[in-house]
């Protein structure tokens, strides 16, 4: 195999991959971090997005401008779901808090199931020829997921590093008896946490499904490799789950040489139980549950 | 229907209950005593289906398998096969906080599918495995099906009361105080994390057993029979309803929650095809609201735990 063919069909497909696996874990480690939970809605609130995105591309608009409308629709479900599922559970054991949300995982899965139905869907119909950018062979919609990606996780990192409202999110996550002693309103915090965590899920599920194809099952069979990709990197740490989420991604893709191709989705697990065991914090040094 | 059918459905529904309530109260052991998160169920219930599956079945070509051993020893296997996968899952994740063990639990019981699906010369991949002998399967279907209730309602009792032995002994007072204060039962040298072990590697053994049970009585096994997810959560909302932490509860619930699936299956499968998928989903949806509902209004069961103490940690 030549360098060029590795570059195109294994690293390239991988850094894609990744970088959507990114963007997932990063909602993954805000909520663990946070909030203090592992939320097992996350897969299934990507779903979500995806078809309320493709709801929108059906009634006339073009995907990537279906995304931004997604993504706001869902920051608003994840706020509901927060009111609704997870608020009142606060005061008890954070593990009541995760079950919920595998009960809320089931619920808006079942949504997507009895609206746009359990049949593969896809936002465009046709075969996108690649162009040849010096050899790396990129199709348009690689090139904007790459893209889209760049700028969320930019946009965050500035939002949580010199924002007002950023820092008070980081205080919540560092110490939250802290923040509230100095006057941070983890109520209203939490509300802005729920509405970042349920656009980025919009995001991800709509690369996910605009880079392949979209079915209800999508978001519940990427939950491990984000899980994966936000302790790798370090629970709580953006970077962190950017990082973590280009390494499965790429450790996936790369995964054929060593494994059956059917054991793809394995290399997360694999990368889990590999990370807890030599270094549970994480690469960058996150926090430890 | 007649009341030879009902009695008929009845004796079917009752051994599926039995073979549930198996589940339901090995996640006990992990959940309601020891505040361990399995998220995972399936995949120990498919390792034992598996397990006994293979060492009991006729042969057949292409498998291995067919070596025709006896029943007991085929759900000796499957309890030791789940055991043997829940040891290093434990072993790694229970250092840690509950929500990393869920997570993988969630993993293990993915790559379990994953190994049915594929690996065709162990488990006869999507044809999955037949000719499993079921004990008093050569008498008629009634005095069959009565058999095979009672060898299930056996060792339902024989489960309920070695763990209702434990939790009353000394090691299930241990183990509430892990699950209720982790430091103070450290402090005072109990060895938290092997404990959890054995609870998490019990209950796991526990499910491998129903799985067992539960090919036994079909005769076969087949990847699409056991739903990964649906399953996991059909035991969690048993478990949550009847009382987590309550023996009792955990059987209840587990008759409660299937009588209600069963009976809304029946109704849906009774409307026109056209709305019937969807009303398959919305079954799974109001099952999914059902365990909302009662950790909002009733978190602590039907029958709640007996001693009076805080509810379930971690």
């Amino acid at each position: 195999m030549s360098f060029l063919e590795f570059l195109n069909f294994h690293l390239v497909p991988g850094i894609v991959l990744g970088s959507v696996y990114a963007v997932g874990a990063i909602g993954i480690t805000l909520v663990f971090g946070i909030l203090r939970f592992a939320h097992f809605a996350h897969g299934d609130m990507a779903t979500l997005g995806a078809f309320i995105a493709l709801a929108l591309v059906t009634a006339g608009l073009t995907p990537w401008a279906a995304l931004p409308v997604a993504m706001a629709a869902v920051a608003v479900v994840a706020i509901v779901v927060d009111k609704l599922f997870y608020d009142y559970l606060k005061a008890r054991p954070k593990i009541m808090t995760v079950m919920a949300s595998l009960g809320v995982a089931l619920m808006l899965r079942a949504v997507v199931q009895v609206v746009f139905g359990v049949d593969p869907r896809t936002y465009a119909t046709g075969i996108v020829r690649p162009d040849d950018y010096f050899g790396i062979l990129l199709r348009d919609r690689e090139l904007y997921t790459l893209a889209a990606v760049v700028l969320i996780v930019i946009g965050l990192t500035l939002f949580l590093r010199h924002s007002r409202w950023g820092k008070a999110m980081r205080a919540m996550s560092d110490n939250p008896d802290l923040a509230r002693l100095s006057g941070v309103d983890n109520r209203k915090v939490t509300m802005l946490t729920w509405a970042i965590v349920g656009a980025l899920c919009a995001a991800s599920g709509f690369m996910l499904g605009i880079n392949n194809e979209l079915h209800s099952m999508m978001g519940w069979q990427v939950l491990l490799p984000m899980f994966a990709a936000a302790i790798l990197g370090g629970v709580g740490r953006v970077e962190g789950a950017v990082l973590g989420g280009l390494i499965v991604g790429i450790a996936e893709e790369m995964s054929i040489f060593i494994l059956p191709a059917q054991y793809k989705a394995a290399t997360a697990f694999v990368l889990l139980l590999l990370i807890l065991l030599v270094r549970p914090r994480g690469l960058l040094n996150g926090k430890v549950l | 229907m007649d009341l030879l059918g009902l009695a008929n459905y009845a004796v079917f529904m009752a051994i599926l209950i039995g073979i549930y309530a198996l589940l339901a109260l090995g996640l006990n052991i992990q959940w309601g005593f020891t505040g361990l998160f399995n998220a995972g169920i399936a995949g120990f219930f498919a390792i034992g289906a598996y397990a006994s599956a293979i060492l009991t079945s006729l042969p057949a070509s292409g498998r291995l398998g067919g070596y025709e051993l006896p029943l007991v020893v085929g759900w000796l296997a499957s309890m030791v096969a789940a055991a043997a996968i829940a040891w290093p899952i434990g072993k790694i994740c229970l250092r840690f906080r509950s929500d990393y063990l869920a997570i993988a639990t969630i993993g293990i019981a993915e790559i379990i599918r994953l190994v049915i699906r594929t690996e065709g010369w162990l488990t006869g991949g999507v044809r999955g495995v037949t000719g499993i002998p079921r004990p008093f399967g050569d008498l008629d279907y009634m005095p069959s099906q009565v058999a095979y209730l009672a060898i299930v309602a056996t060792l339902v009792l024989i489960a309920y009361l070695l763990v209702e032995r434990q939790v009353k002994a000394p090691w299930g007072r241990m183990m509430r105080a892990i699950r209720d204060n982790e430091l103070a039962a450290a402090a005072m040298g109990k060895q938290v994390e092997a404990r959890r072990l054995q609870a998490f590697v019990f209950g796991s053994a526990l499910m491998g057993l129903a799985g067992a049970l539960f090919v036994h009585f079909n005769r076969s096994v087949t990847p699409e029979a056991i739903d990964p997810m649906i399953a996991t959560f059909l035991i969690w909302i048993m478990l949550i309803l009847g009382g987590s932490g309550n023996n009792r509860g955990a059987i209840l619930g587990a008759a409660v929650i299937w009588i209600i699936w069963s009976v809304s299956e029946l109704l849906t499968d009774r409307l026109p095809t056209e709305v019937a998928v969807q009303a398959k989903y919305a079954r799974v949806f109001i099952i999914g609201l059902t365990l909302q509902l009662v950790l909002r209004f009733r978190p602590e069961g039907i029958l709640p735990e007996r001693q009076a103490g805080s509810p379930p940690h971690r």
